[in-house]
């Protein structure tokens, strides 16, 4: 029973991902009908923003003490990061939560981003075929992932958690289930932070004036149009937000796995697999695929399983889609008619 | 000529709620050239598109040649003996005129698949030479060499004309061939279908055009809101009250 | 797409074969006429080929190619290990097998059309490099890749002197490296560049681009189009699995990272920066992918600052630091940007770019002799 409490937690936190990165693939398919191949290079822009946020606030000044000896006699060298010395205490503060800060930095960062990248190339490619949309979207996430390993470097860098949030939470005792189940508090911060963003998401479509037009041009563009609504506008402006999202949940992932330049190859390939079972251009469809696959892949790689089908834990998710696709092309929630022949 | 090549048998279709096709009862004779019109919306198109398998009815069945092919895959049905000429083009843009026709005219002659990767296309003088005839009957045949996306819509639909008489289909379903087309060429491939008919081809074809109608067909069915509301001689049903008032009390033909 | 007459056919043919076989000497002013490069030249430019059957005749995107030529390395060097070094049994084996393999993936992959198809090829293909990862360690040795031992059975070759070491893959007795690797290679290449051209011109070949021009219409016109494309994609699978086998024929070891879906992504853009669809495209698509990641990734700083030399100190050290970060380890940096320029501004690729250019100076004489204009231009069209 623990056991299984812990991987069902193990995959929400993954779940949680997956969600994040399909939402945003979802809306941007079905707003603007445009297959998105770049979609897992937002995310890892987002984790590198992290990192370089990161890194700045440790930019240190370096004061030479001389009344402090190093063992060689010299005067030692004290290192005061930056923000430490201009706003002392809560400078260090600043410091252990660079990670949440960096949300700060992302979300305009990625809106923009999102948005200069709709205007200046997605747009082009409206109506082409979607072979040609994938390819060109391929094409950018090579030269984003490039851009980001010459600067950063092949290796995944390590970021921490705050040290407030690092250790792991007795999840066993809360829930009445006795000693021994601990769970790492930053992915339970993950967890919750991804149910929140898909929240405001999906609140901000369904509830707001402006995401219902959204919604109804999603459903037929045209006649929008003819109310007198730039809904091309809205469209690039969801797009922002999707890219948004995605620079989010990458920034926020960071203490989970330590960012390298193809983190996002490796999300994308998952995340449509996530949107094809969900149902291309259904919201609800991605954020429940995406939270059932990473439950899914959980368990696939719990001993029990592995030892009764070796390397479904590799393969668990691949086979959904197969499946799914063939049996269900539209997926588990997504309309009839879109993309499907 | 009592043999009825094609039978509609008490065929229903609905889309939600509208009754597109109500208990359709239709027997179309062996070399006749049968119209069936009406005022849009009639489900003309809907029975045409039940009668080649793009469709499923909801009940009844559609018997070609004594064998039913409600169920079967589009291919096969073509491969039956029926061939269709769409209303709005269906055509290979990116291929030209000449292959445009050559296309359908293998799929006569080699059946649903062969692995034909061998020989050249262009050696095949038997099937070019057949493709070449429609095109000139039809008109195109200085245009053979041009990609058919370059085509006017008037050409478009000769060239799904082509198309269609190039396979020597037992029946032949004509959906408003001359739409669009100007009144020489409207009159051009009235002559092109009455030539064909000499041949001893069933045709089925809907159209608006009463002018069409009335020049080819040796028998008429009138549709309004998906039921039969006449059916007979082309003088019977111009005579027929109904019919009048259908057309009257309906959209323009 | 004019239609081809036989006689064009063989003199197109000769110009091609002559053009492989001589690369060697050709390609020495260009630097690139040392023996590896030009076996990466013919090998990509097989696997190239095969792919353009599939997605440039019938527009199915396959992303999952990858897995397929893999599968051919794996083939060829358990050939190589089970029985024997010459290279025969194992181009037939690696062949044989991507193509059922391809069979099966096909079968399922293509019940779905559009991006759908897409999305199916790659996760079979990245189930494949998982698995070739974890399970299949036995067969695949994992992370280390499948390689040649002292140890192997090689039934056929029993006779042969064991005390030599490691032997190399063979051909009747020549060795396959250096430039024997290289003809071995060159002469597949003009094998397969011929059934490639067979193929476009044939009933079939017209058949494949009429279902990509207007599928539902094939339905409709009599044509059962699943055998087809699948017909298609065994094809373009086995090219994938024979080139495969010759990578691991010039270089005896096969690593499951051949499979990941970088490769399969890499073969897309050869084929798309030559034209796909077009018959040569693709292989010069491949050859001058392969030709600028050789020269490109070579590059270093000191090397740019020899190129620019010619150049006042600080506009050189300008030009330098610009352009280092395209090349060395940059490369992809490059070719996702190239990648990027060809599918926005020239979607037909290299060829579409070389047809446009002789449209323009054909343009441009026929304003002075405007009779031969129709005469060019449709050979201009003719091996489109």
């Amino acid at each position: 029973m623990d056991a299984f409490l812990l991987q069902l937690l193990n995959g929400l936190d993954k779940g949680g991902a997956y969600a994040l990165i399909a939402l945003g693939l979802t809306l941007g398919f079905g707003t603007l009908g445009v297959v998105n191949f770049a979609h897992g290079a937002l995310f890892m822009l987002g984790a590198f923003i992290a990192v370089l946020v990161n890194r700045l606030l440790r930019l240190e000044t370096v004061t030479i003490d001389p009344d402090q000896l190093t063992p060689w006699g010299t005067p030692a060298e004290i290192h005061t990061p930056l923000v430490q010395a201009w706003l002392g205490d809560f400078g260090a503060v600043l410091l252990q939560y660079s990670v949440p800060l960096s949300l700060l930095v992302a979300v305009p960062i990625m809106l923009l981003f999102g948005v200069a990248m709709e205007r200046g190339l997605i747009r082009f490619f409206y109506r082409r075929p979607h072979a040609d949309q994938i390819l060109v979207t391929f094409g950018l996430a090579i030269v984003l992932q490039e851009v980001i390993k010459h600067y950063f470097g092949a290796n995944p860098i390590p970021v921490s958690a705050p040290p407030a949030l690092s250790g792991s939470a007795n999840v066993g005792e809360w829930l009445g289930l006795g000693p021994g189940v601990y769970y790492p508090w930053w992915r339970l911060v993950y967890l919750s932070f991804s149910i929140v963003m898909v929240g405001l998401v999906i609140a901000f479509l369904q509830f707001t004036t402006w995401g219902m037009v959204v919604r109804a041009g999603m459903q037929d563009r045209q006649t929008v149009g003819f109310l007198g609504i730039n809904i091309q506008r809205r469209f690039t402006i969801v797009f922002g937000i999707a890219a948004m999202v995605a620079g989010m949940a990458g920034a926020m992932y960071t203490p989970i796995v330590p960012p390298d330049y193809h983190l996002g190859m490796d999300f994308l390939v998952l995340s449509f697999v996530v949107v094809v079972v969900g149902g291309m251009g259904s919201v609800a469809g991605a954020v429940l695929a995406g939270f059932l696959l990473g439950v899914l892949q959980s368990f696939a790689s719990m001993n029990e399983v592995k030892d009764l089908l070796p390397g479904i834990d590799q393969v668990v998710i691949y086979l959904v889609a197969v499946v799914i696709l063939l049996v269900r092309p539209r997926g588990l929630m997504g309309q009839r008619g879109i993309m499907e022949d | 000529m009592d043999n009825a090549v094609l039978h509609i048998a008490d065929v229903n279709k609905s889309f939600g709620g509208l009754h597109a096709l109500s208990d359709i009862d239709l027997q179309v004779m062996e070399g006749t050239t049968h119209a069936i019109i009406g005022p849009n919306g009639a489900g003309k198109s809907t029975l045409l598109n039940i009668c080649i398998g793009r469709l499923a009815p909801d009940s009844g069945a559609v018997v070609f040649n004594g064998e039913v092919i409600t169920g079967k895959q589009p291919y096969e049905i073509n491969q039956l003996g029926v061939a269709r000429v769409f209303q709005t083009p269906e055509i290979f843009p990116d291929l030209t005129l000449l292959q445009n026709v050559m296309i359908p005219a293998f799929a006569r002659r080699d059946g649903a698949f062969r692995l034909n990767g061998w020989q050249m296309a262009s050696h095949q003088a038997e099937i070019m030479g057949q493709a070449e005839h429609w095109l000139e009957d039809v008109g195109l045949i200085g245009l053979r060499n041009r990609f058919a996306a370059s085509l006017s819509r008037g050409d478009k639909r000769r060239l799904e004309l082509a198309m269609g008489l190039v396979q020597h289909p037992r029946l032949l379903l004509l959906d408003e061939p001359t739409a669009g087309m100007s009144r020489h060429d409207t009159n051009a491939t009235i002559d092109l279908l009455k030539k064909i008919k000499a041949r001893g081809m069933t045709k089925v074809i809907i159209e608006h055009d009463m002018h069409v109608v009335f020049s080819l067909a040796d028998r008429i069915t009138v549709l309004a809101q998906g039921m039969i509301i006449a059916d007979g001689r082309p003088d019977e049903v111009r005579g027929n009250p109904v019919v009048q008032e259908a057309y009257l009390g309906g959209t323009n033909p | 797409m004019q239609m081809t007459t036989l006689r064009q056919e063989v003199l197109f043919m000769a110009i091609f074969t002559a053009a492989v076989l001589t690369m060697p000497f050709w390609l020495e002013p260009l630097g690139a006429s040392y023996p590896d490069l030009l076996q990466k030249f013919a090998i990509y430019g097989i696997f190239a080929i095969g792919f353009n059957i599939l997605f440039g005749l019938t527009g199915y995107l396959s992303f999952g190619h990858a897995a397929f030529l893999g599968m051919g390395s794996y083939a060829a060097v358990w050939s190589f290990k089970l029985l024997t070094m010459n290279v025969i049994p194992a181009v037939i084996f690696a062949v044989v097998l991507s193509g059922i393999f391809a069979a099966a993936i096909g079968y399922v992959s293509l019940r779905r059309s559009g991006i759908y198809f897409s999305i199916l090829t790659l996760a079979f293909a990245q189930m494949s490099y998982n698995l070739a990862y974890s399970v299949f360690t036995p067969i695949t040795n994992g992370e280390t890749g499948l390689q040649l031992s002292l140890r192997d059975p090689r039934i056929l070759d029993r006779t042969l002197d064991e005390a030599a070491g490691i032997p190399f893959p063979e051909f009747f007795g020549t060795e396959m490296n250096g430039y024997a690797g290289f003809y071995f290679c060159a002469v597949l290449l003009i094998i397969c560049f011929f059934i490639s051209m067979r193929i476009f011109h044939s009933p079939f070949g017209m058949t494949l681009r009429a279902i990509k021009s207007n599928q539902s219409r094939m339905g409709y016109t009599g044509f059962n189009t699943r055998p087809y494309t699948l017909a298609a994609f065994v094809i373009s699978g086995m090219y994938a699995g024979l080139a495969g086998a010759l990578l691991a024929v010039t270089d005896p070891l096969a690593g499951a990272e051949r499979m990941q879906w970088t490769a399969s992504g890499e073969v897309v853009l050869m084929t798309i920066l030559g034209g796909a669809g077009t018959l040569v495209g693709p292989v010069i698509g491949a050859g001058v992918i392969k030709y600028f990641e050789n020269i490109f990734s070579a590059y270093h700083e000191a090397r740019l600052h020899e190129i620019f030399s010619f150049m006042p100190e600080p506009l050189q050290n300008f030009f330098v630091t610009i352009t280092a970060p395209f090349v060395g380890e940059g490369w992809f940096l490059t070719l996702g940007l190239i990648f990027m320029l060809i599918v926005t501004f020239l979607p037909g690729g290299l060829m579409e770019g070389a047809r446009r250019l002789g449209g323009l100076v054909v343009r441009r004489k026929s304003q002075q002799e405007p009779d031969k204009l129709a005469t060019a231009g449709v050979g201009a069209q003719d091996h489109g």
